[in-house]
């Protein structure tokens, strides 16, 4: 209990120093958003600024989310077939 | 174990509904770089689509339809086609996935479409082959 508490004010104190809640002078905000909002249709010609942030600026990101995806159906696949093959034996 | 449903309601619906739901879940890829949706969106859909047919004409026509070998085909295709777009580029002399090189017009537009149609693909068999294998699984 009192660890918890302890931890909770030292995390308190910590958030204090944070930026306001939707600051645009925040760090976040100031550093590579702008450069998206301006840039992005004149250097993808793409309207969506999402999809622009998404599977150009990140796809290295968005590949990996991909390979997440399959993973996890070859993963069911594997673990729900062999659960069927014992039973059967 | 999902049999064929009696209604004439349900599977004259599902019918009727069923080229639709895929024609938008191929919409939403496809103008997933100029409005709302994209890849994820428009796989869920598509496979949701056939989860439909599914339940309501019962899975074993449903296998009959997409097999097993079928699944692994699309699912692994999708991510092949992500990479091989990203392999092209690095072969064309750019970075990885820098699609600015590849020799069509408005390359990054047609590069990101490529990307989604991939990752759509992918979704799509992924979400047909967990239903399938929590349907079968008793």
């Amino acid at each position: 209990m009192i660890l918890t508490l302890a931890t909770g004010l030292f995390l308190i104190y910590g958030a204090m120093d944070m930026p306001k809640w939707g600051d645009p002078e925040s760090p976040a905000s100031v550093n590579v958003s702008p450069r998206y909002i301006e840039k992005a249709f004149e250097e993808t010609a793409v309207p969506n600024m999402v999809t622009a942030v998404l599977a150009d600026y990140r796809g290295y990101d968005t590949l990996g989310e991909t390979t997440v995806i399959f993973a996890a159906g070859i993963c069911c696949l594997l673990i729900l077939k062999r659960r069927k093959k014992e039973e059967a034996t | 174990m999902i049999r064929r449903q009696d209604s004439i309601i349900i599977t004259t619906l599902t019918r009727l509904l069923t080229p639709f739901i895929q024609l938008f879940g191929l919409y939403v890829i496809m103008h997933g770089h100029s409005s709302p949706g994209g890849g994820f969106q428009g796989g869920v859909i598509l496979g949701a689509g056939f989860i439909l047919l599914a339940i309501s004409f019962g899975i074993d026509e449903a296998k009959q339809r997409f097999s097993e070998g079928l699944i692994a085909v699309f699912s692994s295709a999708g991510v092949f086609i992500f990479a091989g777009i990203g392999l092209l580029c690095l072969f064309l002399g750019a970075n990885y996935l820098d699609y600015g090189i590849l020799p069509v017009v408005e390359p990054r537009s047609l590069g990101m479409l490529g990307v989604e149609i991939g990752i759509g693909i992918t979704v799509m068999a992924v979400m047909i082959s967990i239903f399938r294998d929590l349907l079968t699984f008793e």
